[in-house]
């Protein structure tokens, strides 16, 4: 965390681009620019200013945004819930989808079934994510009058209405993820299915849902759920162009918002948040391995 | 319970909470904006955005009507001393803030101060103000140095920085750094908890605002009658989904759709498209006149053969004419002061073999000229590709700078040569509504490096602009921006590129748009 974070700092303070300049304007002259910068601090040295902000977060202050003044904090925590809403929704729809599609492949393995499992994981990976985004507003929102085009609505404020505003957005974030995970289910359950063990298990006469997903899926799940860690963090990066398409006010967008107005502390704690859940995401992964291989112990 | 109604009752329970919002929101505005609002000050930046939220909130003195004459708004009525030398303002009775103070001239007083110490009009007549006091609480005396004829016009101006009254311990505070308190005496109060940055904006209407009695509802001007409980501004970043919102009528009206969507929305009986800002917006080559080779006066002059509007409008807007607008000179196409004169220069016949021979005439020899392109923006990247391939052609060793924004924004403040950081020459939009007159047209501005970037030193046409001011009769201010026009060919602070005129786009339940920006009074929903 403490490389993020310098690593960070040092990044946005080096690459160009003048809040001051922004909040200025267009008529501002050189003086009055530098009025500004003054105010926001940002004529200070960066070693004084990156001590100040790193002070802030020992005492769990993530600083204020430059344009409006708005805690961190708080601007992160409105948007949280969104985000986290449509990150479980995909993960979610990805793994309900994605795990079938892999066993019934590596069952079928060889098979039009299978190439068909995997030609659908091949569009997964080809088809970026704003594309399926707006085919699917163009048919079930515009076509079909299904589903609402854009927005977010709290599960709190109706669980109908929360599923309508996630279907699209869900689908089309999970998509890539489903081809991901059905892939690697497929690979790891090949190479689980030609063992011993499930040769033994089948010639007891068990069902071969048993056999699949009893044993051979429990054995095939450690680089399984790797995948599936791996899958959170490119869902973060996916998170961005989704809640743009699906105009979803998330933390994503909060990240643009800030990345073109270049508000340093709003991007800096964005970033140290997210690379906080993605060190909790490998944190638990690694944990999950003792629990799915007993063989494996830390 | 049969399985049927088990379902039936299911699927009401699920969908009763969105069905009950539905209805609550019947007297709700849905408004997607073209950006969010980041500073909440309309003395301190000259953002769009801002000045939409301002006037939402907060009321000016004056206000403009369509033919961009000041009337009287929060101002009940004005006198002028015989020698012209003192403006006596009465506020109208019962004008209250959203805290529900009354709006004293106390009030009015700083609020002139703070706003006057930011705004280029504003700064013209606090230099011909000796004194701004309260007389009373309802009447504000401005005694003058010299007669100011457009002292309404300042006061009720309706681009970047417009003067909005604000209270006074507001007011009283330093105009460099925004305030983030909110308490204007507008149609409308802002809900600044149910604010999200960069998602939501909410407004409600203010129920003690009394709008003027008589007068015509347009612009700003007449009276500001709120017909909505509540505005809810949407930033939307992906205009193809709003387009598609606005189609499916999730919301009612969006300020700007994309070009390419246009055809689509006109397609649509459910949805208006129209025109509600003529003065548009004016796109515009800028130099930087303190570095070679653009210190040059006859290099820039030369530059002006070789620049063609269609092409700029075409690329930026697409070949519906009723989009943009060619042939536009130093002043707003529907500025009263927009004149033929000089235009030849830049509609005459365009001949690069004769630009290029007019560069090395002037004095070219090929030096790099560092053009800066923000590219994460579509329009600004279509200007500089056409530049660009205009510039190739007569022979400018052109170093193409692709950039975003945030860094031309930057990099445009740095009067260095290009190659310790600094830069030649950019192509950006401006607001029409400031190229209406020379009061607010600052790339106009020739007072070298207090201008805006570029910093143009040139002194007859400050002389001009100083004229203008003291002219009275209208006659006499025309002749004066013709001869500004003149003088701008001469010396060429920027080239105007062509106006574009974006449209808007609202459902057809939506009646009382008014023109100008967006306006949110006297707008309703039809039954």
């Amino acid at each position: 965390m403490a490389v993020v974070a310098i690593v960070v700092f040092a990044l946005l303070h080096l690459s160009p681009g003048d809040p001051a300049a922004i909040i200025a304007g267009d008529q501002a002259t050189t003086q009055e620019i530098e009025k500004v910068r003054v105010q926001l601090g940002l004529d200070r040295p960066l070693a004084v200013q990156f001590a100040s902000w790193v002070g802030d977060i020992a005492r769990g202050d993530l600083g204020r945004s430059i344009y409006d003044g708005q805690p961190v904090a708080r601007m992160i925590g409105q948007r949280l819930e969104p985000t986290l809403a449509l990150a479980l929704c995909t993960l979610l729809v990805s793994l309900v989808a994605s795990l079938p599609m892999g066993i019934i492949a590596a069952w079928k393995a060889g098979t039009w079934i299978d190439r068909a499992i995997m030609g659908f994981a091949v569009l997964g990976f080809s088809v970026p994510v704003f594309v399926i985004g707006y085919g699917l507003i163009y048919l079930f929102a515009l076509t079909w009058e299904l589903l609402p085009v854009q927005g977010y609505a709290s599960p709190r404020e109706g669980i109908g209405d929360f599923i309508a505003h996630m279907v699209m957005p869900s689908l089309a974030l999970g998509w890539v993820l489903t081809a991901l995970f059905a892939r690697m289910t497929r690979t790891s359950m090949l190479e689980v299915l030609s063992q011993d063990y499930i040769r033994t298990a089948q010639a007891k006469g068990l069902s071969t849902t048993r056999v699949l997903v009893g044993h051979a899926l429990k054995n095939a799940a450690v680089p399984i759920v790797t995948t599936i860690g791996i899958g959170i963090a490119l869902l973060i990066g996916g998170v961005v162009v989704t809640e743009t398409v699906f105009a979803i006010p998330g933390v994503g967008l909060l990240t643009v918002d800030a990345i073109l107005r270049r508000d340093y502390p709003v991007i800096q704690g964005v970033v140290l948040v997210f690379s906080a859940v993605y060190v909790l995401i490998n944190l638990a992964v690694d944990l999950s391995y003792g629990f799915l291989d007993p063989r494996i112990r830390f | 319970m049969k399985r049927r109604t088990f379902l039936a009752t299911t699927a009401a329970a699920v969908a009763a909470p969105g069905i009950l919002r539905a209805q609550t929101k019947a007297n709700v505005l849905r408004f997607v904006p073209e950006a969010d609002v980041v500073i909440f000050d309309p003395v301190t930046t000259p953002s769009w955005q801002t000045r939409d939220y301002a006037y939402l909130v907060y009321d000016t003195l004056y206000g403009m009507d369509d033919q961009n004459r000041p009337q009287p708004q929060m101002v009940e009525g004005a006198n002028t001393s015989a020698d012209g030398l003192t403006w006596t303002l009465s506020l109208r009775e019962g004008l209250r803030f959203h805290d529900n103070e009354p709006v004293r001239a106390q009030d009015v007083v700083p609020s002139i101060r703070r706003w006057g110490a930011r705004d280029a009009f504003g700064q013209a007549l606090l230099a011909a103000t000796n004194e701004i006091s309260a007389k009373g609480d309802r009447v504000v005396e401005i005694r003058l140095k010299k007669p100011f004829p457009l002292l309404p016009n300042a006061l009720g101006k309706t681009m970047a920085y417009p003067c909005m009254v604000m209270p006074e311990r507001v007011a009283k505070s330093d105009p460099f750094k925004a305030i983030t308190e909110t308490v204007g005496s507008g149609p409308y109060r802002f809900v600044a908890n149910e604010r999200v940055p960069g998602a939501k904006l909410v407004f409600e209407k203010f129920a003690a605002y009394q709008p003027r009695n008589g007068g015509k509802p347009e612009q700003t001007a007449g009276p500001k009658a709120a017909h909505f409980d509540r505005i809810e501004w949407t930033i939307m970043q992906d205009t193809a989904t709003a387009a598609a919102a606005l189609q499916r009528g999730e919301i009612d009206w969006l300020q700007t759709p994309n070009n390419d969507l246009i055809p689509t929305l006109r397609t649509n009986k459910n949805i208006v498209v129209r025109t509600i800002l003529p003065t548009g917006l004016i796109a515009y080559m800028r130099f930087n006149h303190l570095v070679p080779p653009f210190n040059n006066p006859a290099i820039r002059r030369a530059l002006i053969g070789a620049i063609d509007q269609r092409d700029y409008m075409i690329a930026i807007n697409g070949a519906d004419k009723s989009l943009w607008r060619d042939g536009v000179g130093y002043f707003a196409p529907t500025s009263p002061y927009a004149s033929k004169a000089g235009m030849e220069k830049l509609t005459g016949k365009r001949d690069y073999a004769r630009v290029k021979a007019e560069l090395e005439k002037a004095g070219y020899k090929g030096e790099k000229v560092v053009m800066l392109v923000a590219v994460n923006i579509p329009y600004l990247k279509m200007m500089g590709e056409v530049s660009n391939d205009v510039f190739k052609k007569i022979g400018l060793n052109v170093d193409y700078v692709a950039t975003d924004w945030t860094t031309v924004v930057q990099r445009r403040q740095k009067t260095e040569p290009a190659e310790q950081g600094g830069w030649n020459i950019f192509s950006i939009y401006d607001n029409g509504a400031n190229e209406l007159d020379p009061a607010s047209h600052l790339l106009l501005r020739g007072n070298g490096k207090e201008a805006q970037f570029g910093w143009p030193t040139m002194p007859k046409i400050e002389e001009l602009r100083n004229a203008w001011f003291d002219a009275k009769a209208p006659a006499d201010q025309k002749k004066i921006c013709e001869q500004i026009q003149l003088q701008a060919f001469e010396e060429v602070p920027y080239i105007p590129l062509g106006q574009s005129i974006p449209p808007t786009a609202y459902r057809n339940t939506i009646t009382g748009v008014l023109s100008g920006h967006p306006f949110f009074w006297n707008v309703r929903r039809s039954a």
